[in-house]
């Protein structure tokens, strides 16, 4: 006889016949896996598909195959050569926010816009559409004495306007030839905050705006010739303009801002996905336990024929296996068909262009990595077990189980694949910090959980025989029930209280912002921002303010822009990296004095009439974050003018508040001849038709000065906001779903004990409303204690959340807590009555029966 | 209309199988007398158990008539039937069927609680002592040994002091001495407080200390007849 030496083909054999038998008993496996990568590969093939079209329609959204933007100034003359003779063609473009006038029914009103000058080369790529639908050239067009305007229809509808009426921009007026449909190059999320208005540049000027200071970007797209090296030109143009404070962006990455805007938000769903699949992790882990205890038998039969723990290990460890690819591969068609499906919905409802062609392979293998790791995660303890299976279950009813002995390996393989689950996740993700803190959020929910539901079980087990219970048997069976050995409680316990967790934290932390948008900010906030105030503007504004009995009080600062390039003669992201404070141009203000309520926390602030070196006011704590301290020098670029100033004095700026704030403040000498407008806070003392007055008469008598209501733009803040909270809300309710599946997978494998218990039950003379009500009662407290748990590590997690990432008060919010506990007590409640019925209506006689 | 204490008049019970509809029991016509003693012989398949379950109410005759104690179980509905097993009815199963989540006392007890009984815990520990359980009270079923299990089933059954008394094969995962022991109880009970006893079994030697055994063959009645060497009970009729 030949003898095989190997374990594993007798076990491939053996699993093989086993998996005749399909996927019975791997439903609750196969529902969790599937659903939890479904989620994944959904939200990875959207973010793929999005990055895609950014880059597949790169040349169109960006208007040129490159684009070189000036900050608040046109390129000068040799700079324009300089771009004319490396490309094919050139289009100057120039934006800013701006307000926009219409009469209507003898009243003004006003609207904050984004407003886009262009010249008759845009655009070079793609083409504009207007209704009617006539050229861009004509629309722009001097007609009846006055210059054309394209307006977007959300502006038409404020102000009422339509094609052929007046609206007034600045001191110019312009007449509306027609709407904006479809406008090439506006990609990115920036302009859901004011509706575009597009004009010919050259008339600019005439309407007041473009004055020395004024704040607006210059662009210059840049239509390459063929041959052209992309790369080459870049290096080239960087070289060039090294010191202009341009900005470079081009076809590859034509919107870097909105790019990792979608990065960031599909990183938060990928992890809320993630959690989902922790869920599932218990579903998988408690679907294990039962098909292996159901395989007692057939383990015990396997030893008594002289299998060897080794190969029955590896049976099972390929049946789960198989499992798992069919789980995975369900969760990758399932999240591929429902992006199929809702494709047109998607592409409605994303502001961004999304290219959903061909098959995106990486976030499938993301989800698939995902998957299989969690699986694996999850089912190798239970796996482990079945070598304490003896031979000896066979002829004790099933209790052939060894002692339960502590097993090193496999602990010591489940923390390896836990690591690397959440390696996998920080690179994958691009937020590794905080899918560490996810990860790390995660397995403490799960070790509390668990730990509760250990205690919750010790102490129902201790209160059924309580005195106190005696005559209650409906209190004392449901006791003695979440008490007993069954594992249900745990699984309930555990799954559903960690989906509640995740929602619990996304809850209060919604409410949280909320109430900071809603409520604490326009206490202390300014009625309105003013922008591009010019210097021979202020006086006369702040005496019309003065004079206004309703104004509380008007702040005002010189406003200039400027990008810190270097710290002490070092490129500042070398020594500080990616800090906010580096990404891009920070506005820069000077003052003589020291300004009204500033607390300088080091230093000094320089004597008045100071005229030497430049010096620089930092904020202390942005200074801290980038490791600045007294007496370094810092390199600002103004207006392409690098000014070395060393920082003699840290002081608060409190940015909550909403007033004005600047990071660095320069003493006048610093920044005299720069050209420069104000900006100021002007606060109402009430709101309502107060500041509508007020709002009116200084757009009134300052019709180029933009005035920005705070209310509307935290209106609109909160607007985004609430649509990233909802996305993320949608993608922890699927952690929900997989959480409600694994306790539905629970009720069911508890069935059998329940038919047992009512048909004993009924036998010594309980009605079945008595047994209702305990099954009732048992549910309560499990799903209660769910949420309770919940609730304290999501605030636990929202609070982590509101302190160091929003950097802003905690505050426990009540009402989205009552929420959890009461919708998570109620799922409990329902799922266990629904799966209490039938037990109930069994008969006991059938349930009770000895075979014969 | 009998007056018998268990009547069962042309009974039949057709349970659904999965090869279509199978007859278990057929055309049973039986009448018992309180006190009685009565073995239900028969091989396996022949229907013993289903004749205890209709006896007890968790099996609904699907012809003919069952009545005990004058009352025909047929006209009750579910909640009525537990009513009336919690005041008249014990059972003990060959399997104990004890609930796994309570101790020994929890168990006896809970039919006494479900009663509305006041010192139900107290009558469970007296219960538990008579059978000789002392030192199990507190013990969980699988804490507890085969012959330890079964007689904590039994106390549950008899601790409500029911009129009838049903066993399904009760020592039939008990070894003989153990078996013996069991049956020693269950027949005391009778003796002691007069339950009439329906003990179903396959082994001849335990239904020959019944007053009567009745003898089932493929759901019919073949036979009833006083058995050789009853134990002592008041009543005996056929």
């Amino acid at each position: 006889m030949k003898v095989l030496k190997t374990n594993s083909v007798p076990a491939v054999a053996i699993a093989l016949r086993e998996l005749r038998t399909g996927t019975r008993g791997f439903r609750v496996f196969l529902a969790c896996l599937a659903i939890g990568v479904g989620a994944i590969t959904a939200i990875g093939t959207v973010r793929d598909s999005i990055e895609s079209g950014l880059r597949t329609q790169g040349t169109t959204l960006l208007g040129g195959d490159a684009e070189i933007t000036f900050s608040y100034r046109f390129a000068d003359e040799a700079e324009r050569d300089w771009m004319s003779r490396n490309s094919a063609a050139v289009s100057e473009i120039v934006q800013f926010r701006s307000m926009a006038a219409a009469d209507s029914e003898g009243k003004v009103n006003r609207a904050l816009i984004s407003l886009k000058g262009v010249d008759g080369n845009y655009p070079l790529y793609g083409s504009v559409e207007l209704s009617p639908d006539i050229p861009l050239a004509e629309a722009l067009a001097v007609g009846e004495g006055l210059p054309g305007a394209v307006i977007q229809e959300q502006l038409a509808i404020r102000l009422d306007l339509e094609p052929g009426d007046i609206v007034g921009l600045g001191t110019g007026r312009y007449r509306v030839s027609a709407i904006l449909v479809e406008e090439p190059d506006a990609s990115g999320l920036g302009g859901l905050l004011a509706p575009r208005v597009i004009v010919p540049t050259e008339t600019l000027e005439d309407s007041g705006f473009l004055g020395p200071g004024s704040q607006f970007n210059a662009s210059y797209r840049l239509k390459l010739p063929r041959e052209a090296d992309l790369e080459q030109v870049r290096t080239e143009t960087r070289t060039h303009f090294a010191n202009a404070g341009a900005e470079w962006r081009d076809r590859n990455n034509p919107d870097p801002r909105t790019r990792f805007a979608v990065e960031r938000v599909s990183a938060f769903l990928v992890l809320a996905g993630l959690a989902g699949l922790a869920v599932g992790g218990i579903g998988i882990a408690s679907a294990v336990v039962n098909f292996l205890d159901g395989k007692t038998n057939t383990i015990a039969t396997l030893k008594t024929l002289g299998a060897s723990s080794r190969t029955v290990s590896l049976t099972y460890g390929i049946q789960i296996g198989a499992m798992t690819v069919i789980g995975v591969c369900a969760g990758v068609a399932m999240g591929a068909t429902a992006i199929i499906a809702l494709e047109s919905v998607l592409v409605d409802r994303i502001p961004l262009p999304i290219d959903f062609a061909g098959v995106r392979v990486v976030p499938i293998l993301e989800a698939a990595l995902y998957g299989v790791l969690i699986a694996v995660v999850f089912s190798l303890w239970p796996l482990s077990r079945v070598t304490d299976i003896r031979a000896a279950a066979l002829y004790r009813r099933g209790e052939g189980h060894g002692g339960r002995r502590l097993q090193v390996k496999p602990i010591l393989a489940t923390v390896c694949l836990v690591l690397t689950l959440v390696a996998a996740a920080a690179v994958l993700s691009g937020v590794p910090t905080i899918s560490v803190w996810t990860a790390a959020g995660v397995l403490a929910s799960l070790a509390a959980l668990s730990v509760v539901a250990a205690m919750f079980r010790k102490f129902a087990r201790h209160s059924a025989g309580w005195k106190s219970v005696r005559g209650w048997p409906v209190i004392r069976l449901a006791l003695a029930s979440v008490g007993g050995p069954a594992n249900e409680t745990r699984i309930i316990v555990m799954s559903l209280g960690l989906g509640l967790s995740v929602l619990a934290a996304i809850g209060q932390i919604s409410s949280n912002l909320n109430a900071i948008i809603e409520n604490d900010l326009p206490d202390v906030a300014p009625s309105f921002f003013l922008v591009d105030i010019q210097n021979d503007q202020l006086e006369g504004l702040l005496e019309m303010m003065s004079e206004n009995p309703s104004v509380d009080r008007i702040e005002t600062a010189p406003m200039l822009r400027g990008f810190l390039t270097r710290i002490n003669g070092r490129d500042a992201s070398e020594i500080a990296g990616n800090h906010w404070v580096l990404r891009g141009d920070r506005g820069i203000t000077y003052s003589t004095t020291i300004p009204p309520n500033t607390v300088l926390t080091d230093g000094q602030w320089w004597p008045e009439g100071y005229d030497g070196p430049p010096q620089v006011s930092f904020s202390a704590e942005e200074a801290q974050e980038l490791g600045l301290e007294i007496g370094d020098v810092i390199t600002i670029n103004v207006l392409g003018r690098d000014i070395d100033a060393r920082i003699s004095s840290l002081r608060e700026v409190d940015f909550s508040t909403v007033g004005i704030g600047f990071i660095m403040s320069l003493n006048p000498s610093a920044l005299a001849g720069a050209p420069h407008t104000h900006i100021g806070t002007v606060y109402v003392d009430d709101a309502g038709d107060r500041e509508i007055a007020v709002f009116e008469s200084i757009t009134s008598a300052f019709p180029n000065v933009t005035v920005i209501g705070v209310k509307d733009g935290i209106r609109r803040i909160a607007r985004l906001l609430s649509g990233l909270v909802a996305a993320v809300t949608y993608a922890a309710s699927g952690t929900l779903v997989i959480g409600f599946i694994v306790l539905v997978g629970a009720a069911t494998a508890g069935e059998a004990a329940r038919s047992f218990e009512a048909a004993v039950l009924r036998t010594v003379g309980a009605s079945r409303i008595q047994i209702l009500r305990s099954f009732a009662l048992r549910s309560t407290m499990s799903g209660l204690i769910a949420a309770v748990v919940a609730v304290f590590s999501g605030s636990i997690m929202g609070w982590a959340v509101m302190r160091f990432v929003m950097e802003s008060e905690y505050r426990f919010e009540a009402m989205s807590a009552c929420v959890i506990v009461l919708g998570g007590t109620a799922v409990t409640v329902v799922a266990g009555l629904l799966f209490s019925l039938g037990p109930i209506r069994a008969s006991p006689a059938r349930v009770l029966r000895q075979p014969e | 209309m009998s007056h018998a204490f268990l009547c069962l008049t042309n009974v039949g019970l057709t349970l659904a199988g999965n090869a279509g509809p199978v007859e278990v029991l057929n055309e049973i016509d039986l009448v018992i007398g309180e006190g009685a003693t009565v073995g239900l012989v028969g091989p396996s398949g022949s229907g013993k158990s289903s004749m205890l379950m209709l006896l007890g109410g968790l099996e609904r005759a699907t012809e003919g008539m069952v009545e005990v104690m004058g009352k025909n179980l047929g006209d009750m509905n579910e909640d009525e039937l537990a009513a009336f097993r919690r005041q008249n009815v014990g059972v003990v199963f060959q399997s104990f069927h004890l609930i796994p989540t309570m101790t020994a006392l929890e168990n006896v007890a809970t039919p006494l609680e479900l009663a509305g009984c006041r010192d139900a815990f107290d009558l469970a520990e007296s219960e538990l002592r008579e059978v000789g359980l002392d030192s199990r009270i507190h013990h969980f079923p699988f804490q507890m040994s085969g012959g330890e299990q079964q007689r904590v089933a039994i106390a549950r059954a008899s601790a409500p002091r029911p009129r009838l008394l049903l066993a399904d094969e009760p020592t039939g995962n008990l070894d003989s001495a153990t078996g013996d022991a069991i049956m020693d109880l269950l027949f005391g009970l009778n003796s002691r407080h007069g339950s009439t006893l329906i003990l179903a079994t396959h082994d001849h030697a335990l239904a020959d200390r019944c007053r009567l055994i009745v003898g089932l063959h493929d759901g019919t009645l073949s036979g009833t007849i006083p058995a050789t060497s009853p134990e002592p009970g008041r009543h005996g009729l056929s």
